[in-house]
């Protein structure tokens, strides 16, 4: 079975990411969205806690929200994948199970 | 009324007494309604011919970054509005340090000048002031 877990919370202010983080099965996908997608950045506070999530999930960033907030490509971690809302709906199909963290 | 509030009254609004109000904003824009919300009462305060301060702070400062383009989310981008807060003499707008910092952002990312502050200095502007909104 796989997972896609989708984050939409600032993982400055909650403590959302990290509880993912905890509980997803290596192999399984992290979706970032809405305030989710500053868990993506390079040089922040939680850079260093990704770099290590992305040895064994793959990560997704949501690029109409990552856009909406004044960032792009150049400012993601290194193997940070972009979807737009299409890939979003592929995602969904291609795993069996979406769990959306609140 | 005195003489003196009289001749001041150029404006809508004249007469009253005019407090020092700083707007703390501490949330990240368009995940929810805080950042909008808070630029709607900043402006109302300007209109009131208040003593304006805005401070960005946590994920606050995200509210300042340059480059928001929402023509993909089709939300409404409301940044541009922080550059029109000097047009309504709101000139005081200040940035934690250590926000910008831990959210790998410098001075060079924010839309307008701020004063970037440190903890001591944010400690003191809050206690110079009459009013503190948070949002």
């Amino acid at each position: 079975m796989t997972m896609l877990h989708i984050v939409n919370k600032s993982p400055f202010e909650k403590t959302t990411l990290d509880s993912c983080l905890c509980y997803a099965q290596e192999g399984s996908a992290v979706l970032l969205i809405e305030d989710g997608v500053y868990a993506a950045l390079q040089g922040t506070s939680v850079s260093e806690k990704m770099r290590d999530a992305l040895e064994t999930l793959k990560v997704y960033v949501l690029e109409p929200d990552l856009r909406t907030r004044g960032m792009d490509q150049s400012k993601l971690l290194n193997g940070v994948e972009l979807v737009d809302y299409g890939g979003f709906v592929d995602l969904t199909v291609a795993h069996d199970i979406v769990q959306s963290w609140l | 009324m005195t003489d003196e509030t009289m001749l001041e009254g150029e404006g809508e609004y004249s007469g009253g007494v005019v407090k020092k109000f700083l707007y703390v904003n501490r949330r990240a824009p368009y995940g929810s309604i805080y950042a909008l919300e808070s630029l709607e009462v900043v402006l109302i305060g300007a209109a009131f011919e208040q003593d304006v301060s805005l401070l960005f702070l946590d994920d606050g400062v995200f509210q300042l970054k340059k480059g928001q383009d929402t023509a993909m989310s089709d939300m409404k981008n409301f940044s541009p509005t922080y550059r029109a807060l000097e047009m309504y003499d709101v000139e005081k707008l200040y940035a934690d340090k250590e926000s910008l910092e831990q959210r790998g952002m410098t001075e060079d990312d924010l839309i307008v000048p701020v004063e970037v502050l440190s903890r001591d200095e944010i400690k003191d502007l809050m206690a110079q002031q009459d009013v503190v909104l948070s949002f």
